[in-house]
């Protein structure tokens, strides 16, 4: 295996010509995106850089006070995310509740992947910790997200079906038995597609970093092939606790619906 | 069986006293808009008093479980929604939701007759006209076998014949297996007809309680 070769500042200087092509492309097309894609491209530069210089500092001072604290913005940023997409069509308890699958789906899968999984020692060792729960609480993130969304648009859509169920003696568990089912099945799909896809219609980002950075490709497989069981459980995991405590704040104590929420 | 105390659902209903006898048909007539419905969705739960209470047997409403009372005191909607699958998955579901063991395909199509709904069990209910989903989902509460009927316009998208047989066919059953009935209907005649209690409400208010003189019996 060659040695990596370290990027100079000019070379990835270079990298910006794609930015340029883009830049004249949309301004040929007329479409106006010129003041975004340079923010954007600023953004990521400054960001990676910010990041890169943390990462440098924590990783040569490991401390589980550090690294709780990064994992902990990570779980909050990753709520906010979700909260600020649905801004006022949801409930405090929804809130709540999204807020604590969110935590508890991941949190668990973290725990579980690091220290039985990969066994890092210390435990709170930040060049594992902190990517692979990046990459767990991302990922859960976007099925969150998902699962938010078609919760309620399922609850809204089949409203009229829900409220004849609950008419005819169902509790709101049966009621809403299809719309979890799909919902589920529809947030996790996302990760079941890159699972089918991965290593035939690309390779996925973490291996072909490692790749990169020099680490064997069959060391790197095997960390990506972890890795993404533990997305998939995280995902899963995170989703299914949202949806069994979610459906429950559609309905109030004395088991109707909250109509307020479906109305919007 | 059912007692009103003071019962007030925001500006739309205020009834200061009712009451709602077992074992009888009890109708509730009325201009629409006038509250019938709000009344018959609180007595099965689907709606709570903004203000007052219900009594069930003596017991508030609030402190008996909904799910259990909807299970004893089954309502059917004016506007009646059809489920995914065929016939027989809509006529088995609210045995399904009650967690109670689904009936055989003899017992399901005798049901269809007596709700004058002539298909097969496999047809889609899609496929239906508004007055056969009507019927259908009549038949699907029927079949629940529960100790209170609450209807609400089960006649109302059939044409008289129809309608006639079928109120005929339901207050039949009714009254053979001593249950309770409380029916919202647009027909003062069918109220006297096939009724023992006829309240009439106009702008959220009982306007009379009446018994009638029933010209059958059975």
């Amino acid at each position: 295996m060659n040695g990596v070769i370290d990027l100079t500042v000019f070379q990835v200087g270079l990298a910006y010509i794609f930015v340029l092509m883009v830049l004249i492309i949309v301004r040929i097309l007329g479409i106006k995106r010129e003041k975004e894609l340079i923010i954007a491209s600023i953004r990521m530069t400054l960001q990676l850089i910010l990041v890169g210089y943390a990462l440098v500092y924590i990783f040569d001072n490991p401390n589980p006070m550090i690294t709780g604290l990064i994992i902990l913005v990570m779980e909050a940023f990753a709520v906010h995310t979700v909260l600020g997409k649905y801004k006022n069509k949801l409930s405090l308890p929804m809130k709540k509740v999204i807020a604590f699958s969110m935590s508890m789906g991941t949190l668990t899968c973290i725990v579980y992947f690091l220290l039985i999984v990969v066994r890092i020692s210390p435990w709170y060792e930040p060049q594992y910790f902190i990517p692979i729960a990046g990459m767990l609480i991302g990922n859960s993130m976007t099925g969150i997200s998902l699962g938010v969304k078609l919760l309620l648009d399922g609850m809204i859509s089949q409203r009229a079906l829900v409220e004849e169920a609950l008419i005819l003696g169902a509790t709101p568990q049966a009621a809403t038995r299809s719309i979890i089912r799909n919902t589920f099945d529809a947030a996790i799909l996302p990760t079941m597609n890159s699972m089918l896809g991965m290593g035939i219609v690309f390779l996925p980002g973490m291996m072909t970093g490692q790749i990169l950075s020099g680490t064997a490709p069959t060391t790197a497989i095997a960390y990506q092939i972890a890795i993404m069981l533990g997305i998939l459980g995280a995902v899963a995991l995170s989703v299914i606790i949202l949806l069994k405590l979610g459906y429950r704040t559609f309905f109030t104590q004395e088991v109707q619906l909250q109509t307020g929420l479906l109305d919007n | 069986m059912f007692k009103f105390v003071d019962v007030k659902y925001m500006d739309i209903l205020d009834v200061p006293s009712l009451f709602i006898e077992k074992g009888k048909i009890t109708t509730l007539v009325g201009a629409s808009g006038s509250g019938k419905t709000t009344l018959l969705r609180m007595l099965n739960k689907m709606l709570s008093p903004t203000q007052g209470k219900i009594m069930f047997k003596e017991t508030d409403l609030v402190d008996i479980n909904s799910v259990t009372h909807r299970r004893q005191v089954t309502m059917l909607s004016q506007n009646p929604v059809v489920f995914e699958g065929s016939i027989r998955d809509n006529l088995n579901i609210g045995l399904k939701f009650q967690e109670k063991s689904l009936l055989s395909d003899d017992a399901l199509l005798s049901m269809l007759e007596k709700v004058n709904l002539k298909k097969g069990l496999d047809t889609s209910p899609n496929a239906l006209s508004g007055g056969e989903k009507q019927r259908l989902a009549l038949g699907r509460v029927l079949l629940l076998n529960s100790e209170i009927y609450l209807l609400d316009e089960p006649s109302a998208a059939l044409d008289d014949e129809t309608e006639e047989t079928i109120i005929h066919r339901v207050t039949e059953y009714v009254r053979k297996d001593n249950k309770t009935l409380v029916m919202v209907t647009h027909s003062k005649a069918m109220a006297e007809k096939y009724s023992d209690t006829m309240i009439e409400i106009a702008e959220g208010r009982c306007q009379s309680i009446r018994g009638c003189k029933r010209e059958r019996s059975y």
